[in-house]
């Protein structure tokens, strides 16, 4: 198979992979990279999404062939406990979940949005986040924590 | 003279065992090992708070164990909201007592009258500056004994961390992508399984040709059981691509038709049924009605969708098998493990992991079997095993679709003087480990097959099932309650969310809201009117002013109220809906007022009123399971549409605070009254009732043409 390369949360990757096979199914199996989840591998409720060159995209639906030379952060690659991006940290700080396995990708599109747009108006960051599906109900924490990052990203 | 086991909370007597609730682990930490598991609302920190609390330990400290068959509490199944009711009263009597036992010893050793001795994070110390501590004593303080309830709790006055709003445990983990789904768990030597299952409805395989799959690089084993059959594989993708190579070679009996969506009403009112008389208040004087309303409501089959697709893993020794599971009943799925295996319950152990957000009987259970059926082909290696989105939307069970009708006799003035309110619906549970047949998808797919379990209704003293708040809180002077339970199921239903209390409470609230409206009454003067529980009185009041009700009347705004309290034993919810709309309605703003008795944690009741209360506008904005007369159509997020961000109203929620009153869930009290809520609101705002769910713009068509 040819060797593909590309970057993964900031390092270098070069392995061989069937170029149709899905980003989601290289990440989560020979990767073991776990924070991107399945939901419905059609592309169609944001729960794997990761960014790829700053845009939130479904990895379920994004052929090996498509990331080729492209810089690909998962969940994994925002931050850690140690050092949180602000938006891990606004997460915490308004309990924006309920159970959860959304998170992953609402925080990969939330992470994008602010790559491209540092102050976003609530309207935005709905409108950024309307790929992304939760069914607990926890949209307006999970507004809020966005709102929340922002400004402290802003903050001198 | 009474037991003193009478005394116990309802877990605690059926698991009096200390240790098997709390135990003393290492320097400095505990174990609190609840029955009850975590479902995605946060409810194992509000346990952790508990057991903080009445042990006067740092929250830091405690290790919330996962529950197993192995070594938890049996506490049946976490539904119902019913945890902190039954898993936090009794871990409050356990670490009662866990906490005076060690008092006892303590006093022993310093020579100190307990009375004297004083517990902070753990360190026990008395008069003279002696002290030792929970860990210094833990091995002399044996806690295999049963619980007698000779401890007392702390006062609500005395408790830390009760009414705090905690953070959640979980959470940190969840943000870090630090794996804590069963979806990403992979212990060495992990297989993976898919499941066949067919698109046309109860359809049987009846051939297959492996040939195709036999040759997916990756495949281990093909598995079949009767009309069941699966694969096993070394990676997902493998698995993904057998599976569909599988799917092609498969031949399939016609299935079983399906009703006509179009008409439930017609299909739930024409299947032969069981009927019950829920409850009957008399007339005390028989008054001619002047007029009597007669109105039908609806609701459809509804789907659990959980952003995740259920997932199990088993893993087999020999003949024991360990399976881990987002069920939310470990003894309870064991149960019905054990019938289709054939096995002692002994020889299975079934541990709880955390799955996607849980809103009752969903896949969870089926996915355990099947991951035990495919996992016996696997040489001892575990096996996971993950629905299809498809698979998810088409084969878990769904709510039971619901028609009620509702007769109310009116005197000359519009009050009401009868009211008769009748259900036809499926069951609402189908829950495993409650009958002798399981109730598991793959038990009626294997060789030698269980017939389908029909869905029952939990009894009335558990809340009912499709009957749950069909009996007014209102002081109407007589009514009769009827239900009729489906005794044919060609759409498979089970525990959703509120069983019928969404239903019910919709018909009941936008009735009450027509009646007022005629007799041109404030509909929450006249809901005051009719109540004599000041609780109930008290939600609706702080509801009202928070909303400003009623705000003054704009074109093409509309408002309404709901109320309820949950099961007519648990939370009392009032709700108040801001809508805007012509044809599709928006939901703008939802105000709500909650009184839960003690709110454990407050940032979490509101949490789950929130969620409740978006996911309740979805249901009525958006969903139905839809079907042709062969299959679910439904089967992905275009089909079977949610709420999304751009849709979801502001929600703001008042917590009634009663810190002497027992706590009850809140996690089901806003469906209902926001249900309601938002119908009132559309007729305020367009003049039609909708009293079809879900209220899209063709049903507002159909009640404008109906009207006119």
């Amino acid at each position: 198979m040819p060797s593909l390369q590309f970057r993964l949360n900031g390092a270098a990757i070069a392995l061989d992979a069937d170029p149709d096979q899905m980003l989601l199914d290289v990440l989560r199996g020979r990767l073991g990279i776990t924070g991107p989840h399945f939901g419905c591998g059609a592309g169609e409720c944001g729960a794997c999404h990761v960014m790829v060159d700053d845009r939130a995209m479904a990895s379920c639906d994004m052929p090996m062939w498509s990331v080729e030379n492209k810089d690909v952060v998962t969940l994994e690659g925002l931050g850690t406990a140690e050092r949180p991006h602000p938006l891990q940290r606004a997460f915490i700080s308004e309990q924006a979940m309920q159970c959860g396995y959304c998170v992953a990708g609402i925080l990969i599109s939330a992470a994008a949005l602010l790559k491209r747009n540092p102050s976003p108006t609530e309207a935005e960051v709905r409108a950024a986040l309307d790929r992304d599906l939760c069914r607990c109900g926890s949209h307006n924490r999970m507004v809020r924590a966005v709102l929340r990052a922002a400004s402290e990203m802003a903050a001198p | 003279m009474t037991s003193p086991a009478q005394k116990l909370p309802v877990s605690l007597a059926a698991n009096p065992r200390l240790s098997s609730w709390v135990r003393f682990t290492g320097e400095g930490r505990l174990a609190i090992s609840p029955g009850k598991v975590e479902i995605g609302q946060g409810i194992v920190t509000a346990l952790a708070q508990i057991a903080a609390d009445e042990l006067d330990v740092d929250i830091g400290r405690i290790e919330m164990i996962r529950a197993s068959t192995a070594t938890s509490p049996n506490e049946g199944v976490t539904s119902g909201s019913l945890s902190t009711q039954q898993s936090g009263r009794a871990l409050r009597h356990v670490c009662a007592e866990v906490r005076q036992r060690f008092l006892a010893a303590a006093s022993e050793r310093l020579g100190i009258d307990a009375a004297s001795l004083n517990v902070d994070d753990g360190t026990i110390s008395g008069p003279g500056n002696v002290r030792t501590s929970y860990w210094e004593l833990a091995g002399e303080v044996s806690l295999d004994h049963e619980a007698t309830a000779a401890a007392t709790p702390k006062s609500a006055m005395k408790r830390a961390l009760a009414g705090r709003s905690v953070p959640r445990v979980d959470i940190p983990d969840k943000v870090f992508a630090r794996p804590r789904f069963i979806h990403d768990c992979a212990p060495p030597g992990l297989l993976h399984g898919r499941v066949l299952r067919p698109d046309v409805s109860r359809a049987k395989l009846i051939a297959l040709d492996e040939t195709a799959a036999r040759a997916v690089p990756g495949l281990l084993a093909i598995v079949r059981d009767g009309g069941f059959a699966g694969v096993v594989a070394d990676s997902e993708a493998a698995a993904d691509a057998a599976l569909k190579a599988l799917r092609e070679g498969a031949t399939w009996s016609a299935g079983e038709p399906l009703p006509d969506e179009d008409d439930i009403a017609g299909f739930l009112k024409s299947q032969p049924v069981e009927t019950t008389i829920i409850d009957a208040r008399p007339a005390t004087a028989a008054r001619e009605p002047a007029q009597t309303l007669r109105r039908q409501y609806t609701r459809p089959y509804i789907a659990h969708a959980s952003i995740a697709p259920s997932c199990a893993m088993a893993k087999w020794d020999v003949d024991h098998v360990h399976v881990w599971t987002h069920s939310q009943g470990v003894y309870l799925l064991r149960a019905d493990l054990a019938i289709v295996l054939k096995l002692p319950a002994e020889n299975i152990v079934v541990e709880h992991m955390e799955g996607a957000g849980c809103y009752g009987h969903n896949a969870a259970d089926d996915v355990a079997l099947d991951a035990v059926l495919l996992a016996r082909a696997a040489g001892g290696r575990p096996v996971r095993v993950q629905w299809s989105r498809h698979d998810e939307m088409s084969h878990a069970p769904f709510g039971a679709a619901m028609a009620i009708e509702i007769e109310a006799d009116l005197d000359a003035d519009n009050e009401i003087v009868g009211w008769r309110h009748a259900i036809w619906s499926n069951g609402h549970a189908a829950r495993p480990g409650r009958a002798a047949q399981p109730a598991l998808l793959a038990a009626t797919e294997i060789e030698n097959p269980h017939p389908r379990m029909i869905s029952t209704n939990p009894p009335a003293a558990n809340g009912g099932g499709g009957d749950r708040n069909s009996v007014p809180l209102y002081d109407f002077p007589a009514w009769t309650i009827t239900s009729h339970r489906l005794l044919t199921m060609p759409v498979r239903t089970s525990a959703l969310r509120t069983l019928g209390a969404q239903g019910n409470v919709f018909a009941i609230e936008s009735l009450i809201d027509e009646i007022a409206s005629l007799r041109g009454e404030d509909p929450i003067a006249f809901r005051l009117r009719h109540l004599r529980d000041e609780r109930a009185k008290d939600v609706i009041r702080a509801a009202a002013r928070r909303a400003q009700w009623k705000p003054q009347k704009q074109a093409g705004i509309g408002h309404g109220a709901g109320f309820a309290r949950y099961k007519n034993t648990g939370a009392y919810c009032a709700a108040i809906a801001e809508i805007e709309g012509a044809d599709d309605i928006r939901v703008n703003r939802l105000t709500l007022a909650i009184d839960v008795g003690e709110a454990i944690n407050p940032d979490g009741v509101i949490n789950q009123i929130e969620g409740g209360a978006i996911q309740a506008t979805s249901w009525v904005l958006k969903e139905r399971v839809r079907f042709d007369r062969t299959r679910i159509t439904s089967a992905t997020w275009t089909d079977y549409p949610i709420l999304t961000f751009g849709e979801v109203p502001a929600v703001d929620v008042e917590i009634i605070q009663r810190p002497e009153i027992e706590p009850v869930g809140a996690g089901e009290a806003a469906h209902g009254p926001v249900t309601a809520a938002i119908a009132n609101a559309v007729f305020d705002c367009l003049g039609v009732r909708v009293r079809d769910l879900p209220i899209t713009r063709d049903r507002i068509i159909a009640a404008m043409e109906l009207a006119s």
